[in-house]
């Protein structure tokens, strides 16, 4: 049965951020280094979890965005204007700030090299960030695996990753764009 | 411990919509004699926050919400929401109501079988309670229609231990019976008076309010009953077993 073979409990760690780059005007990308990340596979997410000065807590689940590489993980999080967590994310927290995480999760929506494709990725807004693991790691391992990326954003200004797609693009990657709002 | 509240015998597509007016406490704790029922809310706070693991980090500048945040109604971990997010691992089954059916099959004396018309022959409640996903979110004072759980297995005779619910499009959760008896469970079929969106598990699902919500199946087919515990789709990805929010067990391990 499958729970035989569970890992240890997915204990909290202390994450550093390294820094706080905006993405667009909405979004921003946090790179941590999490000391004793034992790794993650491309479409996987991590918990975050925020401690006001009297004890009170917050969490909130994000995909990791970026592809396996060390310790280092990137996160994008779209600013919600009333939301709780993610304008603390994306305006207050910088670099030398600490945050608290576990994971990686998620074992269903993932992509490796040795799974091959042909791979169709369809995101909307901030549901990019997982596929763009996958792109990124589909990239980093020089991968020619025939890829279509399907993008929906509000309008131009809103696709995160724009210039990096644009890069990317070719070499068996076709991206598409969709803007909703034009 | 309040239980979810329940008005029995309706016919909602009768009586289009009842909303609840009065304040209520949150969902019961699930699981049965555990030491989480009739919770202490501040208790599962520390729980959640300390259970051996280090201390907190202090985040500099973050001073949170706590507003909409009622402890006695929401679970360590969550966050209240007014929308009702969807989240699913396959493609949308849509399946017309002449072709489905509830089955109970398994560790039982007769297997039974339940048309659309048949099903909606059972005496109806309408329940309001508090849903909490592992996503984070919870939504409270969700009113659902449908059939207790208890009226279904009033109909066959069982020794089985354990639940598996299966669905349209293969997804299975698994639960001991003891989770889904005694006024705890439904199989729903309307929602705030209407009948329950494809994307929201219709036309029938199931509703366990005391686990997270992926324990609940959308595009319920049917219950299989065992002797045997057996992990369904996302225990078998991960997720919690148990999976009982106010013990905060999202994931292996928890």
């Amino acid at each position: 049965m499958a729970r035989a073979a569970v890992l240890g409990r997915l204990t909290w760690r202390a994450a550093d951020v390294v820094r706080v780059a905006p993405e667009t005007a909405r979004a921003s990308t946090i790179v941590l280094d999490v000391p004793g990340w034992p790794g993650h596979r491309a479409g996987q997410h991590v918990d975050v979890r925020l401690t006001a000065e009297d004890g009170y807590q917050a969490q909130r689940s994000y995909s990791i965005a970026s592809a396996p590489n060390g310790d280092r993980i990137e996160l994008t999080v779209v600013r919600i204007e009333d939301g709780e967590v993610s304008p603390y994310l994306a305006d207050e927290l910088r670099g030398g700030d600490r945050l608290e995480l576990r994971g990686p999760m998620g074992g269903y929506f993932v992509w490796e090299p040795a799974d091959g494709g042909p791979l169709l990725l369809v995101a909307g807004g901030s549901g990019l960030a997982p596929l763009m693991a996958m792109v990124r790691l589909r990239a980093a391992a020089g991968a020619d695996v025939d890829t279509r990326l399907l993008v929906s954003a509000r309008d131009w200004d809103d696709v995160l990753y724009r210039d990096e797609l644009q890069r990317l693009g070719g070499g068996g990657l076709t991206v598409v764009h969709t803007l909703t709002a034009s | 411990m309040a239980a979810p509240r329940v008005r029995h015998n309706l016919r909602p597509w009768d009586h289009p919509k009842h909303v609840a007016t009065s304040p209520r406490r949150g969902c019961e704790a699930g699981g049965t004699g555990s030491e989480v029922a009739g919770h202490d809310p501040l208790a599962a706070f520390v729980r959640a926050t300390g259970g051996g693991q280090m201390s907190s980090i202090i985040s500099r500048g973050f001073h949170g919400r706590r507003a909409d945040a009622p402890r006695d109604r929401v679970p360590p971990g969550q966050y209240v929401t007014r929308d009702f997010p969807v989240l699913s691992a396959g493609p949308t089954p849509h399946r017309s109501l002449d072709q489905w059916d509830l089955s109970i099959v398994g560790e039982v004396d007769e297997p039974r079988r339940w048309t659309w018309e048949e099903l909606r022959a059972l005496p109806t409640q309408e329940v309001t309670v508090d849903i909490h996903c592992v996503t984070k979110w919870s939504k409270l004072d969700t009113v659902w229609q449908g059939i207790s759980v208890d009226t279904l297995l009033g109909e066959v005779r069982t020794s089985a231990q354990y639940v598996v619910q299966y669905s349209d499009g293969g997804y299975t959760t698994n639960l001991p019976l003891t989770a889904v008896t005694g006024g705890k469970a439904w199989v729903v079929f309307g929602y705030d008076g209407e009948p329950i969106a494809a994307e929201h598990g219709g036309p029938v699902r199931m509703l366990v309010p005391s686990r997270y919500l992926w324990k609940s199946a959308k595009w319920l087919r049917g219950l299989r009953l065992q002797a045997n515990d057996e992990p369904g789709f996302w225990e078998t990805n991960g997720y919690s077993n148990d999976a009982d929010p106010w013990r905060e067990q999202r994931y292996w391990g928890d």
